[in-house]
């Protein structure tokens, strides 16, 4: 057991996975001599080499097409974004092939990439520098998506990604990078496709992801305080969900709060409530709430205080399916 | 020779015809000697010869027998390659079996010379597969449909090829289309950067669909190649032998640490574009003749006459096979069952996905419900 920051946890599974399988090569920007802008890589080039920990030209769908390629010839390629909103030049090669390769062949070729993005605001970023994507990837058959909260969960579900023989968007909550965490190397752990309740509660279903995990369990420590129950579900995995533990605590508390800091509609949180709607319909209290970013772009740093959904934000979705005096009592729209 | 451009664009025909053109054959079917070429075909014996012709007559009949398919309502969409036949023969020929290819649609010949068999080539426009074939089994990638993409894919395997320490070459098929997508100035990036050993095989067919070469490339587009740092090579397309030769050479430099080529296939497409296609309203008819002139098959048959290497038996028996292969074809063509509906759901993953099963556990109730 070694007490790690998440972004070190995700270096340490790295350096694990490079070790254990010798098909497994690192791609990205920066991620060489200087370790990442994030430091995650860091000392990865001097203990591996530079062919498997291998700095590329600036060029995202070259890093993602090159990588199809590797896996072509037998690789486990981990493809580094530099940040969520530099993902956009790779999407075709993400969405178009990386995602359809195994349907399209019948199964004969397999693409193990795992590509890392570093994702979500609150660091007082410029533009392309705060997003959160993920829910573009989630509605492409083909991919897997996974996001981790925790240093555990991040070291764990590293490996996990690279050993997985489909595609995987391995989101990592940057304003977390710095959260200490115990992490232990040979831990049995939840497996990356399952969620977790990370608090349980009675009142009130609160799922959250990464970065906003933390958020979410220090507004269920406020409520719990108001007297309110709320159980807090880290999700994890974003494609595919996993619903049924989503349903089991919807069926106990019979209400839904979802948070995340990507834009509402056509977000996860619209798959989400729609979903366990149609498996929970008769058990549920209220209407699923959703506390999420607003359809806006990503604003200046001054705004983002704004966009992000927050404490305050939540406790006051969590009144609303409790039926309390909330926000929007007596609101009409205007 | 002479570059189609469309005739009310106004570009500088003059930089698209200085260009050397490797050539072997000459269009009438003269032998053209070439001091650094013609090494890299003397071994070829008269039966090798006569092979590369019944593969290029067999590779027609394919094409237009597909055609013909289409126009039966049998196939959804065709892309002839009509016209390009030397340079994919030519090309793919020059492969070792351990090379890998990554194609673009139209590549069909490629496909046929590295053993796919034509009823699978038609898999994916009958619409009962989106592949017809397993790519390891061919060491051939089946067509990617987005234009360039797997110009990086060819330089991804051929980075493996490195870290694994083999000479195995990797080849990256497009057209003068492709050329304008950044996935190929990317690829070629990534390759001379890292010395990958991919070759580069634009066929430059003249069109992309409607649009002429000219709109791609104000300069021929091997002349990008060098300034990457990859040397290229502009060849006559639709001399087979002109072809291979060049290709071997590549290869040979790729094989042996020279890092990735460029080969430029000057040739021009002699059908639309698909089977959807109508070029009348674009092509201009005078410039079509002009390049019938320099048919492929046509040039290759007068040289193996003059050298007079095709005997009437050969020549029967190249018929012969062509025949035949194109009655399998048909047959094949026909016989490919429709997949089962719940086969949608197949292969999306590799590994479990509780979702996805759900849905088809779902449909395959309402399926039920129907019957």
């Amino acid at each position: 057991m070694t007490e790690l920051t998440l972004a070190k946890a995700i270096g340490s599974g790295l350096r694990r996975a490079l070790a254990d399988d010798g098909k497994v090569v690192l791609l990205g920007e920066d991620i060489g001599k200087l370790g990442g802008v994030f430091r995650v890589t860091d000392g990865l080039q001097a203990a591996f080499g530079a062919s498997r920990v291998m700095d590329t030209p600036l060029a995202e769908s070259g890093i993602i097409g090159t990588a199809v390629g590797l896996a072509f010839r037998g690789y486990r390629p981990v493809c580094e974004i530099q940040f969520d909103g530099f993902i956009y030049p790779a999407f075709d090669q993400i969405v178009a092939q990386v995602a359809k390769l195994h349907y399209r062949t019948g199964g004969a070729v397999r693409m193990p990439l795992t590509i890392r993005v570093p994702y979500g605001g609150g660091i007082g970023a410029v533009e392309h520098h705060s997003e959160s994507p993920e829910a573009y990837f989630a509605h492409t058959a083909g991919l897997r998506v996974v996001t981790c909260s925790s240093p555990q969960d991040a070291h764990s579900m590293i490996r996990e990604a690279i050993a997985c023989d489909d595609p995987v968007l391995f989101f990592e909550p940057k304003r977390r990078y710095w959260t200490k965490g115990d992490v232990d190397e040979n831990a049995a752990t939840l497996p990356m496709t399952s969620a977790r309740v990370a608090r349980p509660g009675t009142d009130v279903t609160l799922v959250a992801y990464g970065p906003l995990v933390q958020t979410a369990l220090d507004a269920a420590a406020a409520a719990a305080a108001d007297g309110v129950s709320v159980e807090v579900i880290d999700l994890r995995s974003l494609s595919p969900i996993d619903f049924p533990t989503v349903e089991a605590s919807v069926r106990r508390t019979g209400r839904l709060v979802i948070t995340h800091e990507a834009a509402q509609s056509g977000g996860l949180g619209a798959e989400i409530a729609a979903s366990i709607t149609d498996r929970c319909f008769f058990f549920l209290e209220a209407a699923p709430a959703r506390v999420t970013g607003f359809d806006t772009p990503y604003p200046a740093a001054k705004l983002e205080e704004h966009f992000l959904p927050d404490l305050d934000r939540i406790l006051d979705a969590v009144d609303r399916v409790m039926g309390r005096e909330n926000s929007l009592t007596g609101w009409v729209a205007s | 020779m002479r570059t189609t451009l469309s005739h009310d664009t106004n570009i500088d025909l003059g930089a698209l015809e200085s260009v050397d053109l490797v050539q072997i054959i000459s269009p009438t079917g003269e032998r053209v000697a070439n001091a650094q070429y013609d090494p890299w075909i003397a071994d070829l014996t008269t039966g090798q010869l006569v092979a590369m012709y019944e593969d290029l007559v067999v590779v027609r009949r394919i094409d237009v027998e597909a055609t013909a398919l289409q126009r039966q309502g049998e196939l959804g969409l065709w892309p002839p390659l009509l016209g390009q036949e030397a340079a994919q023969v030519g090309s793919a020929r020059a492969l070792r079996d351990d090379d890998f290819g990554f194609l673009s649609y139209r590549e069909n010949a490629v496909a046929y010379c590295r053993g796919v068999a034509p009823r699978d080539l038609v898999r994916v426009w009958r619409g009962t597969a989106l592949c017809g074939w397993n790519p390891f089994d061919v060491n051939l990638a089946t067509p990617a449909i987005i234009i360039g993409a797997q110009t990086l894919h060819a330089t991804g395997y051929a980075l493996g090829c490195l870290k694994d320490g083999v000479d195995t070459v990797s080849v990256a098929y497009f057209g003068d289309g492709a050329t304008s997508e950044g996935d190929v100035t990317e690829a070629m990036i990534f390759a001379a950067s890292f010395r990958a050993p991919v070759i580069f095989f634009c066929q430059n067919n003249q069109w992309a669909i409607s649009e002429p070469v000219g709109l791609q490339a104000q300069r021929p587009v091997s002349d990008r190649a060098p300034g990457f740092g990859i040397p290229s090579v502009r060849v006559d397309g639709n001399d087979v032998l002109a072809v291979m030769a060049v290709m071997r050479s590549a290869l040979d430099r790729a094989r042996t640490g020279g890092g990735p080529g460029y080969i430029e296939a000057v040739t021009y497409r002699m059908g639309p574009h698909t089977t959807s296609d109508d070029p009348t309203r674009y092509v201009d008819p005078i410039d079509r003749e002009s390049w019938a002139a320099k048919d492929p098959i046509a040039r290759f048959e007068a040289y193996l006459d003059g050298q007079g290497v095709l005997t009437e038996e050969a020549r029967a028996s190249v018929a012969a096979r062509a025949d035949e292969v194109a009655r399998e074809f048909r047959a094949g063509c026909l016989g490919l069952e429709n997949p089962a509906p719940l086969s949608v759901f197949d292969h999306v993953y590799a590994t479990a996905n509780p979702e996805l099963a759900r849905q088809k556990s779902q449909y395959a109730a309402y399926l039920r419900s129907m019957e």
